[in-house]
C-alpha cells in the first residue's frame, strides 16, 4: 500500500549515491526485503517501472529483490521456528516470550552503475 | 575490462527520510514549535477530539491544525469553525506523509508563532507508521468500536506512539466486549513507555487527563 513511497526514497537515495560516485546510469539496484517487512515486492515492482521511466538516470534499472525469509526465536525453550507460519506463538512449548530474530529487514544491498 | 561497477550500500530505505525527519525536529525545537502527529484509522475520531481539544486549549496556547488527507477540504473546514489556523494538504493519494511533505506544509503554513501544531495525518493504521514525519510526538486514536485487538494487528502502529488515546468510551455500554484491561495490556507489551488515555470526544470524558498530559508535554518542550 505504501509501496510508491518507498519507491519515491529507494530512488532519492539511489540517484544521491549514483553523483557521489560519479555514475552517469543505473543498472540494477538490488534490495534486500524482510518477509514480514510490510513491504509487498510485486506492488514495489510495479512502482519502479513507473518511476524510473521518469529518471534518464534510471531508465530500464532492473530491481532485485531478496527475500529474507522471518525467523522467531523462543526465549523459553530457545528454538527457532518459521514465523509466517506460526507467529507470536512457538510451536515447540507454546510460549509468547517470542521475538523476531530477522525478517523485517528493508535495505539497499547494492548497485550496479556505469 | 568491466564497463560497470558494483557499489555496496547497505543502507535502510528509510534512512534519508529518517535524516530528514530529524532536521525537521530540530528546525522546529529551534523555533519552539512542538509537533503532535496524530494517526487513527478513518473514522476514529480525529477531527472530533481536535476540536474539543482545541477547545480547552485555545485560550492558554496558540494552536494550528494541519489536515493531510488524499483528498478534499471536509476536515480543515470542520476544525477552521473553532477559530484556530488550519491548512489543508492533499497527499495526492499517497497514503501517508513523509518528513519531506510535512515540512513543506509546514513553511508553506508558517508556524513560527505558534506553540502546537498538529498534524492530522492520513486515517491509516499501516503507512503512516513507516515514516518518520519529523514530529515531537507521535499520538494515535484508537476507538472502541474498532476492537481491542488492534493492537495485536498493527503492532508497528502502537509500538511508535507516545500516547494512545481510547476514544468513543461513551459506546462502551454497547460494545461490551471491548476490554478496557486487554487493550492496555496489549498496548504496553508492545509499547511499555506508551500513556493511554480513555477519553470519548462526545461526552469529553477523560479529557482532563489527555489535556493535562498536553499541557505537561508542552511546558518541558520550551524550558
Amino acid at each position: 500500500m505504501h509501496e510508491l513511497g518507498i519507491v519515491f526514497h529507494i530512488v532519492k537515495s539511489v540517484e544521491e549515491i549514483a553523483a557521489e560516485n560519479q555514475a552517469s546510469k543505473v543498472n540494477k539496484v538490488v534490495l534486500q526485503i524482510g518477509e514480514v517487512s510490510t513491504i509487498i515486492p510485486y506492488y514495489l515492482k510495479d512502482c519502479w517501472k513507473w518511476k524510473c521511466s521518469k529518471s534518464e538516470l534510471m531508465e530500464g534499472c532492473e530491481l532485485e529483490i531478496e527475500t529474507i525469509p522471518a525467523i522467531t526465536f523462543c526465549e523459553d525453550c530457545k528454538e527457532t521456528y518459521g514465523t509466517v507460519e506460526y507467529g507470536k506463538i512457538c510451536p515447540y512449548c507454546g510460549s509468547e516470550h517470542t521475538y523476531l530474530k530477522q525478517g523485517n529487514e528493508h535495505e539497499i544491498k547494492e548497485i550496479e552503475v556505469t | 575490462m568491466k564497463d560497470y561497477k558494483i557499489i555496496e550500500v547497505k543502507r535502510s530505505i528509510f534512512e534519508d527520510n529518517d535524516a530528514d525527519a530529524r532536521r525537521l525536529r530540530e528546525e522546529l525545537a529551534a523555533e519552539g514549535t512542538y509537533l503532535l502527529n496524530l494517526m487513527s484509522s478513518p473514522g476514529a475520531g480525529k477531527t472530533t477530539t481536535l476540536k474539543r481539544t482545541i477547545s480547552m486549549l485555545k485560550e492558554e496556547l496558540k494552536i494550528g491544525i494541519m489536515e493531510a488527507d488524499i483528498d478534499s477540504d471536509v476536515d480543515a473546514k470542520a476544525i477552521s469553525e473553532t477559530g484556530v489556523r488550519t491548512i489543508q494538504i492533499h497527499t495526492g493519494g499517497m497514503c501517508h506523509l513523509d518528513a519531506d511533505m510535512t515540512r513543506q506544509g509546514i513553511r508553506e503554513f508558517g508556524t513560527h508563532d505558534l506553540d502546537l501544531v498538529v498534524l492530522e495525518n492520513v486515517g491509516n493504521l499501516v503507512c503512516p507508521a513507516e515514516f518518520d514525519t519529523g514530529s515531537t510526538k507521535n499520538a494515535m486514536i484508537l476507538s472502541v468500536p474498532e476492537g481491542d485487538d488492534k493492537p495485536l494487528k498493527y503492532p508497528l502502529m502502537f509500538s511508535i506512539c507516545d500516547v494512545v488515546l481510547i476514544n468513543k468510551c461513551d459506546t462502551l455500554c454497547v460494545f461490551d466486549d471491548f476490554c478496557k484491561e486487554a487493550v492496555e495490556e496489549r498496548i504496553h507489551k508492545l509499547n511499555p513507555k506508551a500513556e493511554v488515555f480513555f477519553i470519548s470526544a462526545k461526552t469529553g470524558e477523560g479529557f482532563e487527563k489527555w489535556i493535562g498530559w498536553l499541557r505537561k508535554e508542552l511546558k518541558e518542550y520550551r524550558k
